[in-house]
């Protein structure tokens, strides 16, 4: 009754967006359109994962990502199980894959992994049968993250080809940065960069992106900038002189919007410091999408969910055979 | 060898309206329209509730509010379909407590989608009533569900499948017996 999905090719594991088509991409948001109704609902359920035990393995603090993933999970009628590194055998000294090969041994389905090393989820999707999501590994990837974003973008500008996103902060140390741009160019939008030349990594341009060093410029050339949060150690570790003058050369203030040619849409992917990276009359006014996209992100990982739970054909049957 | 399948022609487009007409006068008197909702199972169960809802509303001047349901979310046979199928919209217009719903589909047969919209249907809420409206019945049934509204009832044999067209979806308006011709 239902037809066949065009063109669509998610394996056994969400790990990054690198690589994966656009039919793909937009067959994710094209899932997770439905979703979103789920969460209006007076009894916000459905159960089409009941039965399954979806582990969230966090190396890495983190509230909005992980939560989100639970009520994701939760909607979806899944059991969930929740790990953070500290309370836990980690700080032991166990390894990942030891920590990993026991929750296997207690039967899992699925893991959504937050780790601070680059690497560390495609290192664990190969080396268990269950589904593997990459809720943030170091500097690598934060798929969910973007496809949120895109998401977001496509709810307000209706499109996602042909836009102009630039991705504005300490893009050097951003996993989300690298998964917007994979994502944002796979479904035809210009994507360009904007720091100070110490947060912009070094060759980036081979991505095809542009990059500005000035706030202004990338304001006056985009349809949406995507605001990174500061990380606040990185002043402690040189990258930038204080707080005070990171706002005053690259904040997103509401005199620099002003003078937009457009109603420049705002994202943030959270947690904002509000007043650094960008003003609180911004992520409070109305070219914000910050709360929208909070909304989207519990739409977007039910959909991974649905799509990768049992795996792709042969995905998860040829891991356990290979692990066996 | 052409591999065609044979189609009977079992109701041909005003076949069906006078089909939908019967059924919607059948709603009408069954039970008060006041608090009636129809709710079409995805995808055909959908454009069938759209026309019951306009023949009722021009024969008694009322609005009547029409939602709909996509099932997938709620089949027994998850496990068993891969790739995921593509899920449809679900849009129940209100609040469905107290009231009085028609759920609508094309073709009743093992009664397992009709078990899947009854479990979805309860997490909008409780109504005080739920009918089973369907333009054809052709029995099979694995699941002790019957329906109140038939519009057809299809006999058939063994690999035989009945299609609903609307054209909204298929360009005519038709209900079609199908059988698959012989190998070679």
């Amino acid at each position: 009754m239902n037809e066949p999905r065009p063109e669509f090719e998610l394996g056994k594991d969400l790990v990054g967006l690198e690589g994966l088509s656009r039919a793909t991409i937009t067959g994710i948001l094209d899932t997770a359109e439905p979703f979103k109704e789920i969460s209006e609902r007076a009894i916000k359920k459905v159960p089409v994962l009941r039965g399954k035990t979806i582990v969230n393995l966090f190396f890495e603090p983190s509230t909005r990502t992980r939560i989100s993933f639970e009520f994701a999970e939760k909607r979806l009628g899944a059991d969930t199980v929740n790990i953070s590194s500290s309370g836990s055998s980690v700080v032991k000294g166990e390894t990942l894959v030891d920590t990993a090969r026991n929750l296997e041994a207690m039967r899992i389905d699925m893991v959504v992994i937050r780790h601070g090393s680059s690497g560390a989820a495609r290192f664990l999707a190969d080396r268990i049968p269950s589904n593997v999501i990459n809720g943030g590994d170091g500097q690598h990837e934060h798929p969910t993250q973007a496809l949120l974003d895109m998401l977001t973008l496509r709810d307000c500008l209706g499109r996602i080809e042909g836009l102009k996103v630039c991705v504005v902060g300490d893009v050097v140390h951003s996993r989300v940065a690298r998964s917007n741009i994979f994502g944002l160019q796979a479904l035809g939008a210009e994507v360009a960069v904007c720091g100070p030349r110490n947060l912009i990594p070094y060759g980036i341009e081979g991505l095809g992106v542009q990059t500005f060093y000035h706030i202004e410029d990338a304001i006056e050339w985009a349809d949406a900038l995507n605001v990174l949060r500061l990380q606040l150690e990185r002043m402690e570790t040189g990258f930038i002189p204080s707080l005070r003058e990171y706002n005053r050369v690259f904040g997103v203030t509401q005199a620099r919007l002003e003078k937009a040619p457009r109603d420049t849409v705002i994202l943030h992917p959270g947690p904002i410091n509000r007043g650094v990276e960008i003003d609180s009359a911004v992520v409070d006014g109305p070219q914000s999408v910050i709360l929208p996209q909070v909304t989207n992100g519990v739409a977007v990982r039910m959909a991974v969910l649905y799509l990768l739970a049992g795996g792709a054909p042969g995905g998860a049957e040829a891991a356990k055979q290979e692990s066996a | 060898m052409s591999t065609r399948d044979m189609t009977t022609l079992l109701l041909d487009g005003s076949g069906v309206e006078r089909a939908l007409s019967r059924l919607a006068r059948e709603i009408t008197e069954g039970g008060a329209i006041e608090d009636l909702m129809l709710v079409g199972i995805h995808r055909r169960g959908v454009e069938l509730a759209a026309r019951l809802a306009s023949l009722i509303s021009q024969a008694t001047g009322r609005e009547i509010p029409t939602g709909s349901l996509d099932i997938t979310l709620y089949r027994d046979d998850f496990d068993q379909i891969s790739p995921r199928p593509v899920i449809g919209v679900t849009e129940i217009p209100g609040n469905i407590n107290g009231l009085r719903v028609v759920i609508v589909d094309d073709v009743l047969y093992t009664g397992r989608t009709v078990k899947a919209a009854l479990t979805e249907l309860a997490d909008f809420g409780r109504p005080r009533r739920v009918e089973l409206c369907v333009l054809a019945d052709r029995g099979g049934r694995e699941l002790p569900v019957q329906a109140d509204h038939v519009g057809l009832t299809v006999e058939v044999g063994e690999g035989e499948r009945v299609e609903v067209r609307v054209p909204e979806l298929d360009d005519e308006l038709s209900v079609t017996l199908v059988a698959p011709s012989e190998a070679g």
